[in-house]
């Protein structure tokens, strides 16, 4: 397994953080989260296009580049430093991954393609996302593929063409495919505390739709894995570039007569969040290394996720509290990545859930299914 | 086969030949000092061990070592751990004094020390800590006067561990009063054997000693035995803590680990601590607290292996070991505490038959893991290196 970055990995981040820092800088982030759809046909565009990214991870067979999670970490990793504003991880990272694990071939055939080449827009429709366990609770399909309920969070929604759908049926979750525009679906885009990463509430009154396929425990753990692999390596990049920008704002910010970096107890902070960071960084990658591989540790996403989670947010409290006043007000572009750290830290399950999660997986925990058998 | 295969079997047949049972599992290591009798099947391991160069595997053969690349090492090591074995030979000339040594004495003073380091014929200690300067070290007052052939040496040492048993001391003294405090220090060596040499263990809230006061009064070290330039031993000094505190973060090849550091994570929890996780009546809290102390180790690991690639042959720590210094310490000192705090009221014990061995050796561990964020650089000292070296923070 791999430890460390080959040259052609680094030189391909080389390509994809060049194309962020053109396309992706605060004002466009601004520029974006104020407006409805959230996001750049052009950029977009160019995105899915002459970089290829939208088919990073999804394999040659359906029109994607077919790397795999490394790769996908990598450009996550540079589209949280830049905050990309996008349907990125809705597409391609949410209904990419679910569809890899659980569609048909004639409907991965039919799909994955468009996603790939960012022709249309498909997100993942689940009902809860905090935790995998909760998943089909709400939403509920009948025999004749009917679909009914709620999903309160649902990302990128509203400019989706394609919803792939997770609702529980009489055998176990089903996925659906449901067009953006069938009748009886409704998709209110939600104001977030999250202005950067769009989200609507998705009701379902009686909607046919099609059965493509299902997610059983495993497929569905490992679908909720590869988001959190994607997500954690996002939540890293962000975090690298709140700290890297507050170690530079302390050595600049004169007070007392002298650089704030200079005064120890901004020191420490500072050396205690790279430390948070680097190690934080190590399980992450570490995490894309074993799903590459199928090999390591099944509780290494896990990992990458709680430790991404609370280190992104401790970045950004770091960010907000070292900057001092001008840290809270909306003119500097702190907030823009506290926000997105929050919202990153809860989406998929916050730390504590995932901590419980290994646990169960490594079997420290005390079983709570230790009963006999029926 | 590739060369490492073929090394990694004519290692293993010859480990299989010669490394003797009392040194499998727990026990006792050899530190090479002559004050002390080791149990016959240590002292026989560090003998054969020693011969091949093994005690100090990466050392140049001319001076006893087993002149084996990085990989090499590793391949030695993962056998050796494979079997169960301890390391033949751990002590500051080995992991601190020798590597140092290595990069700044003379060739005479190699010729000289290393090989007795190497063939376990002596156990060094460190003259650095001083009542007066302990954070603050480049403040010491310990004073060597220049008396021609040798220097006579006047002040008081603490924090010497196992100064009662050491051969020799490797000591910051100041050689110039009226230079500015990082300019006028020397690095010497002397014998602890001489009458100007007193050394007087310190009793620690653990109920151990393994530190010493050591007083200096006109005790004398060899012209000879000045290792670098006079008044330019802080370099010198500096370096070898940075040896120190990468051997206390687990980087340096020396430190043979009881386990194989392997890509893989370990989380399996140890026999002391399963009783106690796997008991229904722990909290959620404390559980969360297990786990996420547990996912910072695992963390620690990796991070350690990628600095380790990184460096890859020959290349020594740099600033980033205070890096490992200052979270490998916390991890230390947080395993301890959720240890007695598992325990409950079973972690009270000092003494008596309410309380198992595994219990008192947890609470006796908890106290002297206070010691661990102290020692070789405080935590704050090492976050103030961090901020300035790594972050390049002002001053």
């Amino acid at each position: 397994m791999q430890i460390e970055y080959t040259e052609d990995q680094e030189q391909f981040r080389e390509v994809v953080s060049r194309f962020l820092q053109a396309k992706s800088t605060p004002i466009d982030v601004r520029r974006l989260m104020a407006s409805n759809e959230g996001y750049d046909q052009a950029v977009w565009q160019q995105l899915c296009g002459e970089v290829g990214l939208a088919g990073t991870h999804i394999p040659e067979e359906y029109g994607g580049f077919g790397f795999g999670p490394i790769e996908l970490g990598i450009v996550s990793e540079e589209m949280g430093r830049h905050l990309y504003c996008g349907p990125f991880f809705a597409s391609s990272v949410m209904a990419g991954y679910a569809l890899l694990n659980g569609a048909t071939e004639a409907i991965k055939s039919a799909i994955l393609p468009d996603i790939a080449s960012g022709d249309r827009i498909a997100t993942l429709v689940l009902d809860n996302l905090n935790n995998p366990e909760k998943v089909g609770s709400v939403l509920k399909a009948n025999d004749e593929h009917v679909v009914s309920g709620t999903a309160p969070i649902v990302v990128d929604a509203h400019i989706a063409d394609l919803l792939i759908v997770a609702a529980s049926t009489s055998d176990g979750l089903g996925l659906y495919l449901v067009n953006a525009d069938a009748d009886g679906i409704s998709i209110k885009p939600e104001e977030a505390l999250d202005p950067t990463r769009k989200i609507s509430r998705v009701s379902f009154d009686g909607v046919s739709s099609e059965r493509i396929g299902g997610l059983n425990e495993e497929s569905l753990n490992l679908t909720w894995d590869q988001i959190c692999n994607a997500l954690a390596h996002e939540m890293i990049g962000g975090a690298q570039h709140l700290f890297e920008s507050t170690v530079e704002y302390t050595k600049v910010r004169v007070q007392f007569g002298r650089p704030i970096g200079s005064f120890q107890a901004l020191k420490h902070r500072c050396a205690d969040l790279l430390m948070e960071l680097e190690f934080a960084k190590a399980a992450t990658h570490h995490a894309a290394f074993c799903l590459a591989t199928s090999e390591g540790e099944p509780f290494a996403a896990s990992m990458a996720k709680a430790m991404a989670s609370d280190t992104y947010m401790e970045a950004a409290r770091a960010g907000v509290q070292l900057r001092g006043g001008i840290g809270f007000t909306w003119e500097e572009d702190t907030h823009l990545w506290y926000k997105r750290a929050k919202s990153s830290e809860v989406f998929m399950g916050s730390a504590h859930m995932h901590r419980e999660r290994m646990m169960k997986m490594i079997e420290i925990a005390p079983s709570h299914n230790t009963g006999e058998q029926p | 086969m590739s060369d490492l295969s073929a090394f990694r079997e004519e290692t293993r047949a010859w480990l299989v030949e010669n490394c003797p049972e009392g040194v499998k599992g727990e026990g006792v290591v050899h530190t090479g000092s002559t004050k002390v009798t080791f149990p016959p099947d240590v002292q026989l391991w560090m003998e054969r061990m020693a011969e091949r160069g093994w005690t100090v595997p990466t050392w140049p053969k001319e001076y006893g070592g087993g002149g084996l690349s990085v990989e090499e090492t590793r391949v030695l090591f993962d056998e050796m751990n494979a079997m169960g074995a301890r390391p033949p030979l751990v002590n500051m000339g080995t992991r601190m004094f020798g590597p140092t040594l290595l990069e700044y004495g003379t060739e005479e003073q190699k010729q000289r020390h290393l090989t007795v380091i190497a063939q376990g014929g002596a156990a060094w200690c460190q003259g650095y800590s001083e009542p007066g300067a302990g954070s603050d070290l480049a403040s010491l007052r310990c004073r060597a006067e220049d008396k021609g052939d040798f220097f006579l040496i006047n002040g008081q040492k603490i924090w010497t561990s196992g100064a009662q048993y050491a051969d020799w001391m490797f000591c910051l003294v100041r050689t110039d009063f009226d230079a500015s405090k990082h300019s006028g220090i020397s690095f010497v060596l002397l014998p602890m054997d001489q009458e100007g040499v007193t050394v007087k263990p310190i009793s620690l809230i653990s109920g151990n000693s393994p530190f010493c006061e050591t007083f200096l009064d006109d005790a004398i070290a060899e012209k000879r035995d000045l290792v670098g330039t006079l008044n330019e031993g802080w370099t010198v000094g500096k370096r070898l803590l940075q040896h120190e505190r990468s051997g206390q973060g687990g980087l340096s090849p020396t430190a043979a680990r009881p386990k194989p550091v392997g890509v893989t994570i370990d989380l399996e929890v140890d026999d002391v601590l399963k009783d106690y996780v796997n008991d229904p009546s722990i909290t959620p809290a404390l559980r969360d607290e297990v786990i996420d102390w547990k996912m910072r180790s695992a963390a620690f690991r990796l991070t350690q292996k990628r600095a380790g690639e990184q460096a890859r042959d020959g290349k020594t720590p740099a600033d980033t070991t205070s890096v490992f210094k200052l979270y490998g310490s916390t991890l230390a000192r947080d395993r301890q505490e959720i240890v007695v705090r598992l325990m409950g009221t079973q972690g009270l014990g000092w003494e008596g038959d309410s309380f198992s061995k595994d219990e008192i050796g947890a609470a006796r561990s908890w106290l002297s893991s206070k010691a661990v964020t102290i020692y070789g650089g405080t935590n704050e000292v090492q976050a103030n290196i961090i901020a300035k070296r790594v972050l390049g923070l002002p001053d």
